[in-house]
C-alpha cells in the first residue's frame, strides 16, 4: 500500500509564520500539489506580494521573486515576455492586488499575459494590522473602519473576479473558497485548471480564494470559517466566471448553496 | 558599417540592439517617444521583445521581473516618467539586478516643459527612490557618445549587478548627428546562474534562486547595505570617466559641465582662446561615480582663480563640484532651466566677470 499523504516536493518542510487558523497554508499546499502534479517545479517562478505572504518563498522549493506592493503582475509580465517557457504565478492578497495593484492586474489580464494569479481574498489587510481593504464587507469592523465599513463613504466591496472576467480578452477566471473541505477540493481543481491553461500557453488565469483572517477579524479559527461562509460567500459567488472556451456568458458563478 | 545620420533617440534604440539587448519595455513620454516607436518596428525584426506598459510604474517592474530572471533588458523615459520608475529602481538596486534606464531629461519640476534640461541631476546621482542606493550614471554629450554609452552600459550593469542610467538632456535625444555603431562594444551576456530566477531546470541546478529585497533582521539589512556600499566604492575606484578640455595651458578659470551644456562651453573656451584668455574644462562622463580627483586637480592648478559649474539646472552639479574642490577655490554656478540652453555669449560674460574680479 502506497503512502496516502505526503508533503508535496514543491512545498518546503518547516513551520510557517502564519497565525493559527490562517488559510494561507491551505492555499500554499494546493499550489504546491498542482505544481507537483504538472511536473513543472523546475521551470516555475513564483512572485510573492507585499502582505502576509511576502515570505511565501520560504515555503516553496523553486525560484521566487519578491515584488513591491501590487506590482507582481508587472514583474510576471516581464518574466513571461522574455522567458515564455517559464511557468509564472503571482500570489497576492486583497490589499496588494485589489487596492494598490489594481492597475497592474487589470492591464496584465487585459493583455492576456500567460501567467497565473492566486488571489487571496480575506476581506482585510493582514500584515499591516487589520485595516480596511477594498474587499472588506459592509459594516465589517477593521482597524480603519472601527464603526464598521460604511459603504456611503467607501463604496461596496470590489468583486475582483467579476471585474477581470468582464474584460473581453479570453481568460480563465474562477472564485473558490478555503473555508470547508468541500470548497477546498473545488479550489484545488480550479488552481489545477488555471496552471493547466498556462502550461498550454492558452491565456491569463486567476483564481480568487475566499479566505479567513481570524487574528484581524478577532475571531477563533472556527468562528472565522463560519463567518466567511455566512457573510462572504453570498456576496462573492463561487465557481468559474470565465473560461477561454466558453467566455464569460456561459460560465456563471454557482450559488454557494449548490457547492 | 560606416557613419549614418540618425536622431539621438533612434540611435540609442539601435545601440541597445547592437549591444545585444533585445528586450524593451516602455511608456511613451516626450521628448523620447521615438525610442519606443523605433523599437516597436525594429525589435520584432530581430526576434526581440517590445512591450508598451500601462504606466512607468509598471514598466519599472517589468524591467525588474525580466532582469531578475537573467534577461538583458532596458527602458527609456523622460523626467516625470523616471520619477514614477524610481520606486522600481530602488527595488532593482536592492535586489542587485542589472538593467539599463535611459532618461532623456525635460524641464521640471512637475509637468515642467518638454524642452531640454539637466534638472534631474540630483534624482539620478543622489537617489530618487527610497533607501541607500546609487546608480552608475553616464552622461553623453553627443549622439555618438550616447550610442557608445548605451553599448557600454550593459556590461557595466552586469559587472556591478546594478542599474546603469544614461542621463541625456532633450537635445541628445532630439538632434541628428552622424553616428557609427562600434562592433567592439557588443558584449556577450554574463553568466547569471548563481542568482537569477531563470528556472532550476534551465540552470540544471538543485538549488533554487531567490530575488528579494526584504531584510527584517537589522543586522542583515545593515550587512546588505554595506555590501551595496562596497559596490559603489568599487565604481569610484574602477569606472570614473571624464574628458579634459584645454587643461594644458595656464587657464584662469575652470568650467565643470556635462552633456549638451559642455558643448556650448567648448565654444566658450575656443572663443576665449582667440582673445588670448585661457579657460579649461573638466567634463564628467560619469556623474556617479563623480570625477572628484580630476576636478580637484584641475581646480587647484596655480593659474586657476575660479571654478564655475555651468549647468541646465538651478545649482545641482555645483554641489558635487564644491565637494570635489573642498574649499580650495571659490566655486560659482551659472545655469538656466526650463528649456533654454545658455548661449556662449552669456557664459563668456559670466566667466569674464569672474576672471576680472
Amino acid at each position: 500500500m502506497g503512502k496516502a499523504f505526503h508533503r508535496p516536493e514543491a512545498l518546503a518542510d518547516g513551520v510557517t509564520h502564519y497565525c493559527p487558523g490562517c488559510t494561507h497554508g491551505v492555499a500554499h499546499r494546493l499550489v504546491a500539489e498542482v505544481i507537483d502534479e504538472l511536473g513543472i517545479r523546475g521551470r516555475t517562478v513564483g512572485i510573492a506580494p507585499v502582505g502576509c505572504a511576502v515570505l511565501a518563498y520560504n515555503y516553496f522549493t523553486f525560484d521566487f521573486q519578491e515584488a513591491a506592493h501590487g506590482r507582481a503582475p508587472a514583474m510576471a509580465t516581464g518574466i513571461k515576455r522574455v522567458r515564455p517557457d517559464l511557468i509564472v504565478f503571482t500570489y497576492q492578497g486583497d490589499g496588494d492586488l485589489a487596492s494598490i495593484g489594481m492597475s497592474e492586474i487589470i492591464h496584465a489580464a487585459n493583455r492576456g499575459e500567460k501567467f497565473t494569479t492566486i488571489f487571496i481574498n480575506n476581506a482585510v489587510y493582514g500584515m499591516t494590522g487589520g485595516q480596511m481593504a477594498p474587499t472588506t464587507m459592509p459594516e465589517q469592523r477593521t482597524t480603519t473602519s472601527p464603526f464598521g465599513r460604511k459603504t456611503v463613504q467607501t463604496g461596496m466591496p470590489i468583486k475582483v473576479a467579476e471585474l477581470i472576467a468582464a474584460l473581453e480578452t479570453p481568460a480563465y477566471i474562477a472564485r473558490e473558497a478555503l473555508v470547508k473541505p468541500k470548497y477546498i477540493n473545488k479550489a484545488k481543481k480550479a488552481i489545477h485548471k488555471a496552471f493547466g491553461y498556462q502550461v498550454a500557453n492558452t491565456c491569463f488565469s486567476l483564481v480568487e480564494l475566499i479566505s479567513t483572517c481570524p487574528t484581524n477579524w478577532g475571531m477563533t479559527p472556527t468562528d472565522a470559517l463560519e463567518w466567511a461562509e455566512e457573510k462572504m460567500l453570498p456576496y462573492y459567488p463561487l465557481g468559474e466566471l470565465k473560461t477561454p472556451e466558453a467566455g464569460r456568458s456561459a460560465a456563471k458563478g454557482r450559488n454557494p448553496d449548490a457547492a | 558599417m560606416g557613419k549614418v545620420l540618425m536622431k539621438g533617440n533612434e540611435a540609442i534604440a539601435e545601440a541597445a540592439i547592437r549591444a545585444g539587448c533585445l528586450n524593451y519595455f516602455a511608456y511613451p513620454i516626450t521628448p523620447q517617444s521615438e525610442v519606443a516607436e523605433y523599437l516597436s518596428k525594429r525589435l520584432p525584426e530581430v526576434g526581440g521583445v517590445f512591450l508598451q506598459g500601462e504606466s512607468e510604474v509598471a514598466v519599472s517592474y517589468m524591467i525588474f521581473g525580466a532582469a531578475a530572471c537573467g534577461a538583458r533588458v532596458f527602458t527609456t523615459s523622460s523626467s516625470p516618467g523616471i520619477s514614477l520608475m524610481s520606486e522600481g529602481i530602488s527595488y532593482i538596486t536592492a535586489a542587485q539586478c542589472p538593467a539599463v534606464f535611459v532618461n532623456i531629461m525635460r524641464g521640471g519640476p512637475g509637468l515642467g516643459g518638454i524642452l531640454p534640461s539637466q534638472a534631474d541631476y540630483f534624482q539620478s546621482v543622489k537617489g530618487g527612490g527610497h533607501g541607500d542606493y546609487r546608480l552608475l550614471v553616464l552622461a553623453p554629450a553627443s549622439v555618438q557618445e550616447a550610442v557608445e554609452m548605451v553599448m557600454a552600459a550593459f556590461p557595466l550593469a552586469e559587472k556591478y549587478r546594478n542599474p546603469v542610467m544614461i542621463l541625456g538632456d532633450g537635445l541628445i535625444g532630439q538632434m541628428m548627428e552622424p553616428v557609427e555603431f562600434p562592433d567592439h562594444l557588443k558584449s556577450p551576456p554574463s553568466n547569471k546562474d548563481d542568482w537569477a530566477t531563470s528556472g532550476m531546470d534551465t540552470r540544471r541546478s538543485a538549488q533554487r534562486n531567490l530575488v528579494k529585497t526584504l531584510y527584517l533582521v537589522p543586522e542583515e539589512l545593515n550587512a546588505h547595505n554595506l555590501k551595496l556600499k562596497a559596490k559603489y566604492e568599487r565604481m569610484q575606484q574602477e569606472d570614473v570617466r571624464c574628458e579634459n578640455y584645454n587643461l594644458q595651458d595656464d587657464y584662469q578659470a575652470l568650467i565643470v559641465s556635462y552633456g549638451t551644456m559642455s558643448r556650448v562651453c567648448r565654444t566658450v573656451i575656443d572663443n576665449f582662446k582667440e582673445r588670448g584668455v585661457e579657460v579649461g574644462m573638466v567634463r564628467p562622463q560619469t556623474l556617479f561615480p563623480f570625477p572628484r580627483k580630476a576636478v580637484y586637480q584641475a581646480a587647484t592648478k596655480a593659474s586657476c582663480r575660479a571654478v564655475v559649474s555651468v549647468e541646465m539646472s538651478m545649482g545641482q552639479l555645483v554641489e558635487d563640484v564644491e565637494l570635489s574642490v573642498r574649499g580650495a577655490r571659490m566655486v560659482h554656478w551659472y545655469g538656466k532651466c526650463g528649456g533654454e540652453v545658455p548661449t556662449p555669449e552669456e557664459v563668456m560674460e559670466v566667466i569674464a566677470k569672474l576672471i576680472a574680479s
